[in-house]
């Protein structure tokens, strides 16, 4: 009974108190971790010590050092968590040596990486070769650009954020067609062309499967499509057609990634390595780096436009339940959910076997494809009747 | 409409197959006691093979520094790969007799397939197989051993 | 107009070198393949790259140390080689080994099919891309092997036959661990099932892929799993029965698709149809010696000697010919993974690279077999 009054109580006095400890750094950041706060502090305060033009290239200097920083960590925290995940799959303890449980294994690995020679074949189209790793890290950094990390930490809130996201990060086939193609080697050619034709296809349900919510929404732009599922997240408004189309998204996106079970650019068993078997040290690392980008980016994208993104659980109108959800700060809410969705591609990779390139293009044509479309049709009819909540 | 009603559940089907995959890997990874490494280098002091495992041959030796290998050279022939050699000395008896005896009995383990034939074929049980498993070296030449040890005389009795 | 503009396009064929290095040859099989560009015109197999001429090792050798020659041809059923040795010799000189010995010899044929079995099955979802099928593999696998490092005192080259029985007798726990082997098994085999083989993936991978049909099966000499597979009823253990397999009832796995899955699916059971032998016999060892005395110098009688039996592989047949001396005159080992490679370009023509990983998985193919 006084637990329930307490409940009562509780939620709205927080609500309009600032809170007695951290008072400063509430103060910046604003209630419940607001980012904008920070952020505009930070603009203004570049734009009254500088000039104009000074003023915006420092920020772009400070933004590009902070995705370079948040990439490095990036790197080496997702590879430690596949390293960790697969051996729990499989068994074993994984890497256990270096460091505590071999956290720095992959610091380790790194410094190897960055101190290995970057060879060059003999024969190899020697500028394309070099190009290639450059353009596939350059795709995934534009990508991570228009993501929403928390309320208010946004590089850039562009009108046409899906659409820009998904434009940009398949550009990374086009530096896998060249790494294949400059590398004169026959495996890294078929490897190369095989992911040419897998990306191309899966490119089409995984934007159709975006399409779907953003029937719901009416924006492409990403804060606004965190912000109209205020009131629940869309998976849960959007019910039977959400789910689905999710589904298909996982699927295309772990195909757009190169992950396994459709890693067939790179097949191991079949083509050793595939597109960068002929790559080495740092030239190396950027292509093993991208993947796991990417494998953040497509899970950042499932995570924003079917869980939310940043924005807490909320249930409707229930302003209590809502109030408690959002205790927990937005950046924890946006990082557990894009975990969740990493943790269940690392899943599928190392569960199921690799599909063979026509049953993949099967899969895409004659399943996904038709799927999405009907799912496409029928969720453009609920949005017409107005049956989802 | 029947081809339609396959299509979906083909599609059903698929998924389930997919899904019993996950329950699998899922359950293990839920469950690390069910994980099967060890950790090598800490574990050795609990680490206990079994009783014949084959790990290198080697000549037991007695409190008095005696063995029971009398030179007879059976091992030697009995190995497949060469890789055991008896090298004996001849002792001068007090009735001017002349007595061969071993002097070293040489095992090169880099040449040895732990097949177990010398132990076998050993009239007087001179031989064993310890469970030493840990043969790295620095060099190839470590690993020749000579089995007896130095001032080391046959057990009374066994003598040809 | 579309013939001319082909006869038009000068084009040439496109070598891959699958090998000698190769993470899915298992060793050192290079495959020369001609592709048309994912599907495969023609397969060339080269071997020798870990031939250690074993035959030609065995005519300087005695009987006893021939034994664990075979160990190295394949060594995922060395116990099975060693096995076929010794019972040519024994046949040569006219022995009888006592009744324990054969059945031991049996359980121990069958642990060793099992294991082989359990790996292939491991190192067929690795093949496949299921990486972590190759860790259930080898953790029941390592059972099995720690029963054999028990027994015989080493996990891989056991060495535990020698002409006239077995080199030791078997550990007081030992049936005690088979049982134990059994019900774990019983419990992960259908685990093996939900994880693999009723993917769909894996279905649609493997189905309908490199069909070998029984004609075929027979005029390459195809045997084993892959022959049964086929519909080849070559099992050695029931065509010509050797040590205590006449005592034990069991199905001889036979498919009749000849396709991938059939031949992975012969595997599958045949695990089950070993697990039965082992539940006949391991509470039936009768007690007796372990070895009937040979002399420490063997020495056949002129003649020619053949046995054959059957390994995880298939049909192995040892046949040795001797003048009389302490050295047999020559030895020759007919080993199934020759065979069943060189059907490979018979029933992979026209597939795709994935499929020729998946086809030479189910050949289930060990180098040192072939070379020898």
């Amino acid at each position: 009974m006084e637990t329930l009054q307490l409940f009562k109580i509780l939620p709205e006095k927080i609500y309009f108190q600032n809170i007695p400890y951290l008072p400063g750094f509430r103060k910046m950041v604003g209630w419940n971790l607001d980012f904008s706060t920070l952020t505009r502090n930070i603009h203004d305060s570049l734009f009254s010590f500088f000039s104009p033009g000074l003023a915006s290239a420092a920020e772009m200097v400070i933004i590009g050092l902070c995705f370079l920083t948040f990439f490095a960590l990036l790197g080496l925290i997702l590879v430690y968590a596949e390293r960790k995940v697969c051996a729990f799959f499989q068994l074993r303890l994984g890497p256990m040596r270096v460091g505590f449980w071999g956290t720095a294994q992959t610091f380790a690995d790194f410094i190897k990486l960055l101190l290995k020679e970057p060879l060059t074949t003999k024969n190899a189209d020697k500028f394309l070769f070099n190009l290639a790793p450059f353009i596939v890290i350059v795709a995934s950094f534009m990508a991570v650009a228009a993501i929403p990390f928390a309320k208010g930490l946004h590089a850039v809130d562009l009108d046409i954020g899906i659409f820009f996201i998904t434009a940009v990060s398949s550009i990374g086939v086009v530096s896998i067609l060249l790494a294949g193609w400059s590398s004169n080697n026959k495996y890294s050619l078929i490897g190369a062309i095989r992911s040419g034709a897998q990306i191309l296809s899966y490119e089409i349900s995984a934007g159709l499967a975006l399409l779907t919510i953003i029937i719901l929404t009416g924006s492409l732009q990403l804060s606004e499509i965190i912000e109209s599922q205020r009131t629940g997240w869309w998976i849960f408004k959007g019910h039977i057609p959400a789910i689905i189309a999710f589904v298909i998204y996982m699927i295309a996106g772990t195909a757009e990634t190169n992950r396994g079970p459709f890693d067939i650019a790179e097949a191991e068993s079949e083509l050793t390595a595939g597109f960068h078997t002929e790559y080495s040290g740092i030239k190396f690392a950027f292509f093993f780096l991208a993947e796991f980008v990417n494998m953040f980016i497509v899970s950042a994208i499932a995570a924003t436009v079917f869980f939310g993104g940043w924005m807490p659980f909320h249930i409707g109108n229930f302003t209590f339940f809502n109030h408690l959800m959002d205790f927990i700060p937005s950046v924890v809410w946006f990082f557990g959910k894009v975990s969740l969705i990493v943790f269940l591609m690392m899943w599928f990779r190392w569960t199921f076997p690799r599909l063979r390139i026509d049953q993949l293009l099967t899969l895409e044509w004659k399943y996904l494809m038709p799927i999405s479309l009907v799912n496409f049709l029928f969720m453009a009819f609920i949005s017409l009747e107005g049956w989802y909540f | 409409m029947n081809e339609v009603s396959e299509y979906i559940k083909d599609v059903a089907k698929g998924v389930k197959t997919l899904l019993g995959g996950l329950s699998v890997t899922g359950y293990y990874f839920f469950h690390p006691k069910e994980i099967i490494t060890q950790q090598y280098p800490e574990n050795r002091g609990t680490l206990k093979m079994f009783d014949r495992f084959r790990g290198e041959v080697i000549m037991p030796h007695n409190e008095k520094n005696e063995h029971r290998c009398n030179g007879c050279s059976s091992c030697e022939l009995a190995c497949p790969n060469g890789s055991i050699r008896i090298v004996s000395k001849h002792l001068l008896l007090e009735n001017g007799k002349k007595k061969k005896i071993i002097d070293q009995h040489i095992y090169n383990l880099s040449l040895c397939t732990l097949c177990n034939a010398c132990v076998k074929a050993c009239p007087t049980d001179a031989l064993k197989m310890s469970q030493e498993f840990e043969h790295a070296t620095f060099g190839r030449v470590e690993l020749i051993k000579v089995l007896n040890k130095t001032g080391s005389v046959v057990m009374e009795g066994l003598e040809e | 107009m579309i013939a001319e503009v082909e006869n038009s396009i000068d084009t040439k064929e496109y070598f891959i070198n699958m090998g000698p290095q190769h993470p899915s040859t298992h060793g050192v099989l290079r495959l020369v393949l001609t592709l048309d560009g994912e599907i495969i015109k023609k397969i060339e197999p080269h071997i020798g790259y870990v031939h250690r001429s074993i035959e030609k090792m065995c005519e300087k050798d005695s009987y006893q140390q021939i034994v664990h020659l075979t160990d190295r041809m394949d060594y995922l059923s060395c116990h099975i080689n060693n096995e076929a040795v010794c019972l040519a010799v024994e046949s040569g000189l006219g022995i009888e080994v006592p009744e324990r010995v054969k059945v031991i010899r049996t359980i121990l044929d069958e642990l060793t099919r099992i294991s082989s079995h359990l790996l292939w099955w491991g190192v067929m979802g690795m093949d496949l891309g299921a990486l972590t099928t190759f860790f259930y593999g080898f953790r029941d696998r390592e059972i099995i092997t720690d029963i054999f490092e028990e027994t015989c005192g080493a996990r891989l080259t056991m060495n535990y036959n020698i002409p006239g029985g077995l080199m030791n007798d078997v550990p007081p726990q030992f049936s005690k661990r088979i049982k134990d082997l059994i019900i774990h098994l019983k419990k992960k085999l259908p685990e093996y099932d939900t994880l693999l083989t009723e993917n769909v993936i894996f279905m649609e991978r493997t189905k309908g892929i490199g069909i070998l049909s029984r004609e075929d099966a027979i005029s390459y000499g195809v045997t084993g799993p892959a022959g049964r597979a086929s519909g080849f009823a070559c099992d050695i253990r029931k065509v010509n029965p050797y040590s205590a397999y006449r005592q034990v009832s069991f199905k001889e796995i036979l498919f009749h698709e000849g396709d991938t899955f059939s031949r992975y699916k012969a595997r599958i059971l045949e695990m089950w149809e070993s697990i039965s032998i082992l539940e006949q016999l391991v509470d039936n060892i009768p007690e007796g010696d372990f070895f009937t005395k040979t002399k420490a110098v063997i020495k056949l009688p002129v003649g020619e000697y053949f046995q054959r039996v059957e390994t995880a592989r298939g049909e192995l047949g040892v046949y040795i010919i001797s003048d009389g001396k302490k050295n047999p005159y020559r030895v020759k080992f007919r080993s199934p993974g020759f065979s069943n490679l060189f059907v490979l370009n018979q029933i992979a023509k026209g597939c795709k690279i994935a499929d020729l990983v998946a086809i030479m998985s189910t050949l289930d193919l060990v180098i040192p077999d072939i070379d020898r």
